[in-house]
């Protein structure tokens, strides 16, 4: 079973931060525990000291800037952000990631933070915050620095936190006028990891039908949540019609860069991604049609 | 090093001591004896460890007991009270929601965890709020069909 550790709980960020300066590598943090704890469980990963983070009800939040956006505690729960009216009102996009996000009892304890450093590379939420332009906000007893989600995931299971950080802040800036965005996913079950998952964002300008910008985002077809560059500069300055994001989606399989496994071919895991962009992309034009 | 626990499930307060490397499972199905609680994948996948804390659905087989100190736990031997049966178990047995019985008391749990934030939830309400709860045995209809008769008892009950 779980090998032996020293346990900690802090209960605020600054003793936190205080630990992990102090034992560093050889420490883990847990927050819900959901994705850590099975490989505990398994002998895969065997801190000598683990830093319990979920008592720090000051990283434990849900915000709505005006001017800055949203702002997410690392401990806010899958839970909270699925049912959140501030976000299932502005953000929606997140709403749906989360809803179909494990199970109810995971999202009960497990966290966003978490599920971020854990960085499985079919995690729900990496692909959306990226196509949100969504900022992180990490900490160590000596500093503080923000980055891109894009630069956050590294490789698989790999972040970029030094061994004395700590992820405090998710970022969401409020979506341009005319924003549409749209999460789609594939699993072999309902509350199951993604086979294949997707999210599409776009901007049309305010006057015309053009696209100012598209973000497009893969998940679980790379060792990190990928962004589909090529697959966006098909439609950013166009006027998006049916045939455009056929073409999109098709570039956008033709980057992805899928393995096959257990649960699906590389085949049909390009032929899933095809598939789900065509219908984000779809999505996401008429949420930004209507907004 | 051990740790110590106030733990209160099923309404009875507990002091335990324990090493922080124990599952809260294992303290509810060894010390407490509590065996309604299955262990099953021990990967999250299947629910059967579902215990309620705090009123709120979570997998006993994913949390360390110690986070558990001074929560409120509620297992399958709690839904019952003085003896009576709650409507959730009384609709699984008349529907015959019930086979092998393994799943049964996560399935139970969650429900009730549905129910009490969502007390008229339609079909799809209730298959989303039971996905991460497995059954190799009964197709699920059955349990769903169980969980809205439930929910209408419960409603009923509360006109009287």
């Amino acid at each position: 079973m779980i090998s032996d550790f020293e346990y900690f709980s802090p209960r605020t960020i600054e003793e936190a931060l205080e630990l992990l300066s102090q034992y560093k590598e050889a420490a883990k943090v847990m927050a819900g525990g959901q994705s850590l704890l099975i490989l505990m469980k398994q002998g895969l990963v065997t801190p000598k000291y683990v830093i319990d983070i979920k008592g720090i009800s000051a990283l434990n939040y849900i915000k709505l800037d005006r001017k800055e956006g949203l702002k997410i505690g690392c401990l806010a729960t899958h839970r909270a952000i699925e049912t959140a009216p501030v976000i299932r009102n502005g953000f929606n996009a997140l709403t749906e990631m989360e809803q179909k996000l494990a199970s109810v009892q995971i999202r009960t304890w497990g966290t966003i933070g978490g599920s971020l450093c854990h960085a499985d590379p079919a995690g729900d939420p990496a692909l959306l915050l990226i196509v949100l332009n969504g900022k992180l906000k990490v900490a160590s007893s000596t500093n503080e620095r923000t980055m891109a989600v894009e630069e956050f995931a590294k490789d698989y299971f790999e972040t970029a936190l030094e061994p004395d950080e700590l992820l405090t802040e998710i970022m969401v800036p409020n979506p341009p006028p005319r924003t549409g965005t749209a999460y789609k996913k594939s699993s072999r079950t309902e509350a199951a990891y993604a086979t294949v998952s997707v999210a599409v964002s776009i901007t049309l300008s305010s006057k015309s039908k053009t696209c100012n910008d598209a973000r497009i985002a893969l998940g679980a077809v790379a060792p990190v949540a990928m962004r589909a560059k090529r697959a966006e500069r098909v439609l950013v300055g166009r006027d998006i019609r049916g045939n455009l994001i056929k073409e999109a989606a098709c570039i956008a399989s033709e980057e992805a860069k899928p393995t096959s496994d257990m649960h699906a071919s590389e085949e049909y895991k390009r032929e899933l991604v095809r598939v789900l962009i065509e219908r984000a992309a779809q999505e996401a034009l008429g949420k930004a049609k209507r907004v | 090093m051990e740790k110590e626990l106030n733990l209160t499930v099923n309404g009875k307060c507990y002091e335990l001591t324990v090493e922080p490397n124990t599952l809260l499972l294992d303290i509810i199905r060894n010390d407490l004896g509590l065996t309604g609680t299955k262990k099953g994948c021990s990967s999250n996948s299947c629910g059967v460890c579902t215990v309620l804390v705090d009123d709120k659905p979570v997998l006993a087989c994913s949390i360390l007991a110690v986070v558990a100190d001074g929560k409120e736990i509620t297992t399958v031997e709690g839904l019952a009270e003085d003896g009576k049966l709650h409507p959730l178990q009384d609709a699984f047995i008349e529907y015959g929601a019930v086979q092998c019985g393994f799943c049964t008391p996560g399935m139970l749990l969650t429900a009730k965890a549905l129910l009490d934030e969502n007390p008229a939830p339609t079909e799809n309400d209730v298959r989303q709020y039971l996905k991460g709860n497995l059954c190799r045995c009964t197709g699920y209809a059955k349990i769903i069909e169980a969980i809205l008769g439930a929910a209408k008892e419960i409603g009923r009950r509360r006109t009287i």
